[in-house]
């Protein structure tokens, strides 16, 4: 099950024909694929569109009774595969991924399909992880689209245009028998807002006619001679036919044309923040009512020649709002014009920057040099937005630099992937320093503060693969690799450990089993703990690795188990046996065991069953104030506090109330033997007679003792 | 073609609300019921983010942009809303924490024109502060000041600490904060009903957003910061000793010096206060011929031998866990109801060091050459051992080392630790009249001296090397800076890398 439930959500999906649909604009989506007649949905999670998946998965009684197949992909290449249903059949097909990491895997597949065709509709709904909180390299999708030659939608961020382009993406595929992406940049996946819905359809020609009624056609096989006749017929027949669709269904649109002689050209996720920036300048209002011809393109590729020249014809100049780099737009901009010999003059990365997030302050610093350039009288620098304005400094006259840290993602409180790097930390105290090979996943946290450990990461499932040249006979320390579940199953069976099976590498593998993809919003996948009505779980990935080939293989079923943890690693490092070595280590991911496990403990509590409840502390007393005890964990629980003894200064380590008692503070202060000072309470409600014997014999020994003490140090202090 | 002005400068605008919180705070539960809020008050409304990933504890921000319905109904058009925070362009801001109030300051988000500032001022220590060796935290009446001075209205206050007392979240108490502050144009019952729609922990919300109510509406009296410390006072049992330090002690010292005979008295008996008293007469008398009348040397030497002669051996450590007061301080931090039964755990790791260290001088001393014995007691002490202090057997473990206590003086650690306090003061009280500054420095060196185990033997090492350093470092006029730079290194890393690095430098 995954980390959000979306019980509410999926009764949106049922809303019907006139009525208001309200909500997250990847749940928008979710119910323009159902409204659009779609036959299958596929894809795998990541930010932005996780949500898309959960949504579906716990949807799927709905899915079935529309005949809808949904499928959680092995990988985005699996999802993009799926697509092939669409080649020879009039099904509408949708798959989903996180960009440009999962467009990367799919882009095999992609290549395959673009190359053949497709018959019935075909969209890839890409969520753009660029910018702002952006957990991977910064690329664009766009690149795909034009290798591939898939169109690719871009449409203004907002949900009637988001349901209405995958509405129109359908069609458009189908007109032009080629897949179409659908990109959604992580503010528009995760904008609030509404539309006015249809009905949701079930599609006319189902999977089951497909499976009963074969069709092939071998013209559609990337073979030759078909694969040369089919790039004559994407530039001949395909390209075309989009753009008189994107004319005919008027895709892209013109505001408030012929109010200047100069405009903007925009991509229609950029509209928004393009608008904003306008009213900013007193060049729009709230309503998007522009004192500025706007030619939104809610497709970005192709271009529609005709449509650029008609809105360049009448101008002097041009801006192209174009967020990301290389600058393929403004370039296919100055290509249309220069071929027709139209003179307008084309701005774009002259005044905006090359590469980062086009945010509305970014836009709108670049807006105001294109608009002075062109008809300062326009601008009233008297009232010119702080936007701007070069950044004010803050009131104390000194930069804020010392006092403002970056904050990245770190492990939760209690994570089970924490004491897997204490260990390692531990190990490197006696083993000395090794080269880490990081993969993708919470574990890639590794590699900051307060564990530094892990050089490089080469994509998901490819952590011991990003190891595979350290494979020599000449040396005295192995490599260590890290994997999780996900990338495990994603492709690091084959690309990690079968490659170092039949490469015969002799190094070492972790593999962190959590029982969720957890960085994606812990979705289930074949080692998961959890039975999944829907999906086979619970398959062993030591019983996989050793399926490969892998004969030492050792699993640690309690990570918090640190010594055992620092035992298993000392021997994979150190022992004579040679040949690739895999250690599971196992412990659920505590964000998940805390959903699940908390209500089921507040039950048991108030049904007066006996339930203990275990917290660590910190006797700030005995704390020196060194703080090694953090450095070897980092948990958010555990922190400093004010040293509440006036003699001393440096602060004291404290564990905050948000503790959930992973244990893993007791477990270092012993392995690392640090200090006496941690502590843990056991709060036991509704406790059994035997537990309150216990502790009444207890307290009266105790209190009489503890009446000694007190006695010694009575009338020291006032 | 128009010129000049396009719109009326009163052109209608949304109210913008920007949320900074880390990842897990209920930032999105926050923003969620603004525009339920919005939603059912008559206003059209859009939130967005960026979580993925930031989620998982990271500083991220909920942005949330709200337009009267009835505007867009007159104008028969749909506002198109920003999808992020522009600087000097949001009317409300909610920090969930000091520093990310204070990263909003810096991103420009807070001005004075325009922005309600409502921040939490409790710390979320990063990970850069909690990480220091010594003393990492950043300056926080500097993010205070920052904070007031860039708003036009500053609400603040521990938000957290009332959302714990209500036994809620965070984000309810900044809920209610907000309702008080008037920024949104809604009443306070409407703020309630949002959080009655929501229907998850109802109740313990709305207690959590009266508290936050409360405290915007009627901040609590600022608390002026406490420069002078209150005059310490202390038991009966010591007013004899008080008043010698009163009697033959200069005033600055006072408070230090009380604090320090309560300390050892506490952690030994009163002749202990009484040798402390003793030895720092000498540096009394060194300071006051000697000194530059900044009277800095007593106070930093009378905090620093006080701390040192309270080193934390078995005999402390058993004293401090098995003391009434304790058991008393867990059992509230723990919320013990009167029906519930606490458990205390110690994780204790007695190495063959610490066992040695509390034993006759000659004992310890025998046990730590002697291979077998040492071996011995270490396959009993061994591993590391989970004591529970609030059973019968644990506790008498721990009291029977408590109550070695009067036998101390006798011990290996208590003659070995004294030795090295008679040398420190030694070298301190010749310096003085070479080099007063110096001799400030070399006051404050023990602050390196820390921790047990692996941490305790870093420590003293690093304290020998940087003593060692002494005799060459009077050669120069900013020995004092020298050595202050050589204690900062100290404290720099855990590998010692930065000391030695500058201990090539220091002599250059």
């Amino acid at each position: 099950m995954a980390e959000r439930a979306f019980k509410n959500e999926v009764q949106k999906l049922l809303v019907k024909q006139g009525e208001e649909f309200r909500g997250e604009g990847i749940l928008a989506v979710t119910k323009a694929l159902l409204q659009s007649g779609v036959s299958y949905v596929a894809g795998y999670q990541g930010a932005p569109i996780s949500h898309l998946m959960d949504v579906l998965s716990d949807a799927n009684e709905i899915l079935e009774q529309l005949g809808v197949h949904f499928e959680h992909s092995a990988s985005e290449a699996t999802a993009a595969a799926t697509l092939a249903a669409s080649v020879n059949y009039p099904l509408r097909g949708a798959v989903t991924f996180k960009s440009t990491v999962g467009t990367n895997v799919a882009s095999d597949a992609l290549a395959n399909l673009a190359s053949g065709g497709v018959t019935g509709g075909a969209l890839i709904i890409v969520g753009e992880d660029y910018g702002d909180g952006s957990s991977i390299m910064q690329e664009r999708s766009h690149a795909f689209a034009m290798k591939s030659q898939m169109w690719l939608l871009d449409p203004r961020p907002n949900l009637p245009s988001i349901v209405n382009a995958v509405e129109c993406g359908f069609e458009l595929s189908e007109a032009t028998h080629t897949p179409v992406m659908l990109e959604l940049r992580i503010r528009a996946c995760h904008v609030h807002g509404r539309f006015i819905a249809k009905n949701n359809v079930r599609p006319k020609f189902g999977l089951k006619d497909a499976m009963e009624n074969p069709l092939r056609d071998v013209s559609r096989i990337v073979l030759p001679p078909s694969s040369f006749l089919h790039e004559k017929e994407k530039v001949e027949k395909r390209w075309p036919a989009a753009q008189k669709f994107i004319q005919e269904h008027a895709l892209n649109e013109c505001f408030a044309d012929g109010s200047q002689d100069f405009g903007i050209i925009l991509q229609g996720g950029m509209y928004n923040s393009t608008i904003r920036a306008l009213e900013l300048l007193g060049l729009a209002d709230i309503f998007g009512e522009s004192k500025v011809p706007l030619l939104v393109l809610n497709v970005t590729y192709p271009l529609v020649d005709e449509e650029i020249k008609r809105f360049c014809a009448s101008k002097r100049s041009v801006l192209m709002v174009e967020e990301g780099q290389p600058d393929f737009l403004e370039q296919n901009l100055q290509t249309i014009l220069r071929r027709a010999d139209q003179t307008t003059k084309v701005h774009g990365k002259d005044v905006l920057p090359m590469a980062g997030e086009y945010t509305t302050a970014t836009i709108l610093r670049g807006l105001l040099q294109f608009v002075e350039r062109y008809a300062p009288q326009l601008i009233h620098h008297d009232r010119l937005p702080a936007a701007a304005r070069p950044a004010p400094q803050p009131p104390s006259g000194q930069s804020m630099k010392a006092e403002v840290h970056p904050r990245p993602p770190s492990f939760c409180t209690g994570c089970p992937e924490r004491p897997i790097f204490t260990a390692l930390k531990l190990v490197e105290r006696e083993l000395g320093s090794h080269h880490v090979s990081c993969d993708i996943g919470c574990h890639l946290f590794s590699i900051l503060p307060p564990f530094n450990l892990g050089a490089t990461t080469m994509g998901y499932g490819l952590g011991w693969a990003g190891a595979a040249a350290f494979n020599t006979h000449d040396r005295s320390k192995r490599t260590i690799s890290i994997m999780g579940d996900g990338g495990f199953w994603h492709n690091g069976l084959t690309s990690g450990v079968g490659n170092a099976v039949f490469n015969r590498n002799d190094s070492v593998l972790v593999v962190i089993d959590n029982s969720y993809t957890a960085a994606t919003g812990g979705q289930d996948i074949l080692s998961s703990a959890a039975t999944n009505p829907i999906r086979t779980t619970k398959l062993s990935i030591a019983d996989a690795v050793r399926g490969v080939g892998v004969k030492w293989v050792r699993t640690v079923t309690d990570t918090f188990r640190l010594a055992t943890m620092v035992d298993v690693l000392k021997e994979a490092l150190t022992t004579d046996e040679r040949g690739p070595k895999v250690i599971v280590a196992q412990s659920e991911c505590m964000l998940n065991k805390q959903r699940r496990v908390k209500p089921l403990q507040q039950k048991r509590e108030r049904d007066g069953k006996r339930v203990v409840s275990e917290k660590f502390g910190v006797d700030a007393e005995t704390c020196t104030g060194d703080h090694s005890c953090i450095r070897l964990s980092g948990c958010p629980s555990l922190t400093i506090k004010p040293n509440p003894d006036p003699l001393r200064i440096d602060p004291v380590a404290t564990v905050l109330e948000s503790c959930v008692g992973c244990g893993l503070c007791g477990e270092v202060s012993h392995a690392a033997r640090l200090c006496p000072s941690f502590y843990r309470s056991e709060v036991i409600s509704n406790p059994s007679a035997w537990d309150k014997f216990k502790s009444h014999l207890g307290r009266t020994v105790i209190e009489f003792l503890q009446r000694r003490i007190d006695r010694r140090l009575a009338e020291i202090a006032a | 073609m128009s010129t000049g002005a396009i719109f009326k400068s009163e052109t209608p605008r949304a109210i913008t609300v920007a949320i900074l919180a880390m990842g897990g705070e209920g930032g999105g539960v926050l923003a969620d019921w603004i525009v339920d809020l919005a939603e059912h008050s008559g206003y059209l409304a859009q939130t967005t983010s960026v979580p993925g990933v930031a989620q998982r504890t990271g500083s991220t921000i909920y942005y949330i942009e709200i337009f009267p319905e009835a505007s867009a109904r007159a104008a028969e058009k749909e506002p198109v809303f920003a999808l992020m925070p522009v600087p000097g362009e949001v009317d409300v801001v909610i920090a969930s924490e000091l520093m990310e109030a204070g990263r909003a300051v810096q991103r420009g988000l807070v001005t004075p024109d325009r922005t309600t500032l409502i921040a939490s001022t409790h710390r979320v220590y990063s990970m850069t502060e909690k990480t220091a060796i010594a003393d990492g935290q950043v300056d926080s009446e500097k993010l205070l000041d920052d904070c007031s001075g860039s708003a036009k209205k500053f609400v603040q206050g521990d938000f957290s600490a009332m959302a714990s007392d209500a036994r809620s979240v965070i984000s309810s108490v900044l809920f209610g904060a907000l309702a008080a502050t008037h920024a949104l144009p809604f009443a306070r019952e409407q703020f309630e009903e949002a959080v009655r729609r929501s229907g998850v922990g109802v109740d313990s919300s709305l207690i959590a957003f009266n508290a936050g109510f409360g405290e915007a509406a009627q901040p609590s009296a600022v608390k002026v910061k406490n420069t002078e410390q209150a005059k310490k006072k202390l038991g009966i049992r010591l007013r004899e000793l008080e008043r010698r330090i009163e009697a033959s002690f200069p005033v600055a010292a006072h408070n230090i010096l009380k604090l320090g005979i309560e300390r050892l008295c506490d952690y030994q008996d009163e002749r202990y206060a009484v040798e402390y008293l003793n030895r720092l007469e000498p540096v009394r008398d060194a300071e006051a011929r000697y000194g530059n009348g900044d009277g800095l040397l007593l106070p930093e030497v009378a905090r620093y031998l006080a701390l040192w002669m309270s080193y934390e051996d078995a005999i402390r450590v058993a004293d401090l866990k098995t003391r009434h007061s304790r058991f008393e301080r867990v059992r509230k931090e723990s919320r013990l109801s009167a029906k519930q039964v606490l458990r205390i755990n110690e994780f204790l790791y007695p190495r063959v060091e610490e066992i040695a260290d509390i034993m006759p001088a000659r004992l310890g001393a025998w046990v730590l050459k002697t291979g077998w014995a040492s071996r011995t007691i270490s396959r009993f002490a061994g591993n590391g051992r989970i004591l529970e202090t609030t059973s019968v057997r644990g506790f008498l473990q721990l009291y029977m080392i408590a109550a070695l206590r009067p036998w101390r003086r006798k011990t290996l650690r208590f003659l070995k630790e004294h030795k090295k306090i008679g040398e420190w003061l030694e070298q301190l009280i010749l310096l003085v009249p070479e080099n007063y500054s110096l001799a400030i420095e070399v006051a404050t060196l023990p602050r390196v001296l820390k921790g047990y185990g692996d941490t305790y033997i870093r420590g003293h090492r690093n304290f020998d090397a940087m003593m060692g350093k002494i005799p060459s470092l009077l050669a120069h006029n900013d020995g004092a800076y020298r050595l202050k730079q050589l204690r900062e290194a100290a404290l720099a890393d855990e590998s010692g890398e930065t000391l030695a690095a500058t201990l090539r430098q220091v002599n250059r």
